[in-house]
């Protein structure tokens, strides 16, 4: 696994992932699809799904990506990456081609929570050979933060507003990391923008194993999220440090814990630097900070019962 | 010149006769998802794979939207794809059968023309077809199980060629085609991988020495000359259509005459316009009507996208009435066959033929002669052009 400095001689030897694209000034997306495309020694070809990456980087007649790249629509790039992948093989049996060739999928969380989630079962049932990156800033951000799967208890969004009667989403975020885990395939991981070292290992294992690979990497967004620009690598770190975001794997089934803050900071450090969860911190909703930290305390148990080591790097 | 190869006669249904066309062009990948009445094409053709008689990788995809999108995945990859689908499945597909033809993808799809829901109905009409005319893609009808395979065959070069570059949409109709067994001269298989040959990719996205962007976003400072781009692709489409037909017709002696059948068409005096297996039934009934001396002929397209306005113009030009058929409605609108030709004929007529419009055999509807029979007697009579009318409806 290489050190930072070698990822940073990488990266310049061969930026795979340029600095000429629109995304925002504090964007998770980008240090998330760096770090990937920079842990992974082989050739790399990108598909894409819909949403503020692929919008972002690839203003025709200009392209922020200098390796192959794809995008097909919203909800297929798991579907579209089948294809591709066995085009290759194809390919490759046929003598066409003779490179070693890595694939590598990147959906929001809308396009892999929500409209995406079919594709992206059948891709893995399937066992295609690519790995699936869900950059998960928790709504529907190129549209304008619009609530989706990923989307934590009461935060506030543009279709779950807050207001006299709403204090934002009422329902939980699905664990799409344990629905993914439940294809059996064989690896699956959890990562955050904040930690890039576990997540450059992380890319590296998944690069390396012989079937689909899939990780869920918090992303921030300083736009939906509402909170200074500069500060999102300390509020993704905020999400680990609670415990809100764990970072663990599951390496052919078998659950490996990756960090054990400390001291677990309290929800509260995660939620308050946030606009969109502002209307918590108000008299009136002491109740839900409660529910919210008692969501995240019983998560964080069940997670530590289902690993079965701990392997902290 | 080149002498037709020897070809042997096998009873074979349509669906077959499309999969043995799939099992000698050899593709590199075939998405598919089962649906009925195309079903049996993916089936025989599973088969044909497992037992070794051609190489492509199928992938059993969990959905039509899905095996739409990993076709234009492995298109853009650099392989060759074929895929098949009916009613539901291409309604599923459309969003991505829109992007294969603006990622300018070779894909050719075999359609077992069903009926769209509601109410689900498994039979033949040709809304699903119809409802993807704007996509993008070459759309060709089949008569019968034999050009259902000819045109597979013709419609993979015309895909590929590098002037054309769309998908092509190969239609036959659900069970009168697809599931009836007939004799098809199939080509030796030497002759057809010859004809089809290797697919050449333009800007395979494997090429990982020469990185593209695929499929980006355009804003209307580009969006606009894109499209422009993909009506062009289409109208290239005529003249590679022809050059094809002279090279098929040389090595198989079937030959597709131009964009159209014209079945006693010279002499008529009335015309039925009419799509894929209807026709059969349509010639019968010309043959007994020209017995008894009606001057009545066929027009039957084999090309419908891109639209031959003006050779169908020029051939309906001094008749006295034409009746077009349609095994499709445009809800709200009339036939979509019609308001082609009817458009074709203002455009390059300055003296129109009777123009009728009969909807007809939608959900499967049998139309037997009797009902073909009674339009002309119809234009004959000259009933009432500015009424669209039904045939063999319960009114
Ligand atoms: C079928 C379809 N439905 C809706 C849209 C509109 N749409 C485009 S991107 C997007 C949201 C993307 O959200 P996410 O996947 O989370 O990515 P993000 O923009 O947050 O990075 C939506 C709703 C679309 N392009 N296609
Ligand atoms: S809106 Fe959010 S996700 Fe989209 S580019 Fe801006 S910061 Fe990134
Ligand atoms: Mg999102």
């Amino acid at each position: 696994m290489p050190n930072t400095k070698e990822l940073a001689h990488r990266e310049e030897l061969h930026k795979r992932f340029t600095g000429a694209h629109a995304l925002c000034a504090g964007c998770g997306a980008p240090i998330c699809v760096r770090t990937i495309l920079n842990a992974i020694e082989e050739p790399v070809v990108v598909i894409n799904a819909t949403g503020c990456l692929e919008v972002a980087t690839t203003r025709y007649p200009t392209t922020a990506w200098n390796i192959p790249w794809i995008h097909v629509a919203f909800e297929n790039a798991a579907a579209v990456a089948s294809g591709v992948e066995t085009a290759y093989r194809v390919l490759r049996r046929r003598g066409k081609i003779s490179q070693e060739i890595r694939f590598v999928a990147f959906g929001g969380d809308g396009g892999t929570y929500d409209i995406g989630l079919q594709a992206l079962s059948g891709a893995l049932e399937r066992g295609h050979r690519f790995i699936y990156v869900c950059y998960d800033n928790e709504a529907y951000m190129n549209t304008g933060n619009q609530r989706s799967g990923a989307t934590p208890f009461a935060a506030q969004t543009s279709t779950a507003p807050v207001g006299e009667k709403s204090f934002g989403k009422p329902q939980r975020r699905k664990d799409l990391t344990e629905i993914v885990a439940a294809h059996h395939i064989p690896y699956v991981a959890q990562a955050s923008i904040s930690d890039w070292y576990d997540l450059a290992r992380k890319a590296r294992k998944a690069a390396a194993v012989d079937g689909p690979a899939f990780l869920n990497v918090l992303s921030t967004c300083p736009r939906g999220w509402g909170h200074p620009t500069d500060q999102s690598v300390k509020i993704a770190r905020l999400a680990v440090e609670t415990c809100y975001w764990p970072l663990y794997e599951i390496i052919e089934g078998r659950w490996v814990l990756n960090y054990i803050p400390e001291e677990k900071l309290p929800i509260t450090e995660w939620l308050r630097p946030q606009k969109r969860f502002a209307h918590l911190f108000e008299p009136q909703n002491r109740e839900l900070l409660r529910q919210i930290q008692q969501q995240v305390d019983e998560e964080w148990e069940k997670l530590l019962r289902k690993c079965e080591r701990y392997e902290a790097l | 010149m080149r002498v037709a190869a020897e070809q042997q006669l096998s009873l074979i249904t349509g669906a077959e006769a499309a999969a043995h066309a799939m099992r000698q062009i050899d593709p590199d990948v075939v998405p598919v998802y089962p649906i009925t009445p195309q079903t049996p094409i993916i089936e025989t053709f599973a088969q044909f794979v497992s037992d070794g008689l051609c190489h492509t990788e199928i992938i059993n995809v969990e959905s039509e939207h899905s095996a739409m999108s990993a076709a234009v995945g492995a298109s853009c990859a650099g392989s060759r794809v074929i895929t098949a689908t009916s009613s539901q499945g291409l309604a599923l597909m459309l969003e991505i059968v829109y992007i294969a033809a603006s990622m300018r993808c070779p894909i050719v799809i075999a359609v077992g023309s069903r009926a769209l829901s509601g109410p689900i109905n498994i039979h033949c009409d040709h809304s699903d077809s119809m409802m993807a005319r704007d996509a993008g893609c070459v759309q060709l009808f089949a008569e019968n199980a034999q050009e259902a395979y000819d045109l597979m065959l013709i419609a993979q070069r015309l895909a590929e060629d590098h002037r054309v570059l769309v998908p092509v949409m190969v239609m036959q109709d659900g069970f009168t085609i697809t599931h009836s067994a007939e004799p098809v001269a199939l080509l030796p298989d030497e002759v057809v991988k010859e004809f089809v040959g290797e697919y050449e990719p333009l800007y395979p996205l494997l090429d990982v020495d020469h990185p593209t962007t695929q499929g980006p976003f355009a804003l209307p400072d580009y969006y606009f000359e894109l499209k422009r781009q993909q009506a062009d692709a289409l109208d290239a489409a005529r003249s590679v259509w022809l050059e094809l037909q002279e090279e098929f017709a040389a090595l198989s002696g079937r030959r597709y005459h131009g964009f159209f059948e014209a079945y006693k068409l010279s002499d008529a005096e009335y015309v039925l316009v009419i799509l894929s297996s209807t026709a059969g039934t349509a010639k019968v009934t010309i043959d007994r009507l020209r017995r008894k001396g009606v001057k009545v002929g066929l027009l039957r397209p084999w090309v419908f996208r891109p639209f031959p306005a003006h050779e169908i113009a020029q051939a309906l030009a001094g008749k006295r009435a034409v009746a077009v058929l349609d095994r499709a409605i445009s809800l709200g609108s009339w036939g979509p066959l019609y308001l082609e030709i009817s458009a074709a004929l203002g455009r390059y007529l300055p003296k129109r033929p009777m123009l009728y419009n009969y909807i007809y055999g939608l959900g499967g509807r049998d139309t037997p002669p009797e009902l073909l029979a009674s339009v002309v007697t119809d234009m004959q009579n000259e009933v009432d052009p500015t009424v669209l009318r039904y045939l063999g409806l319960r009114e």
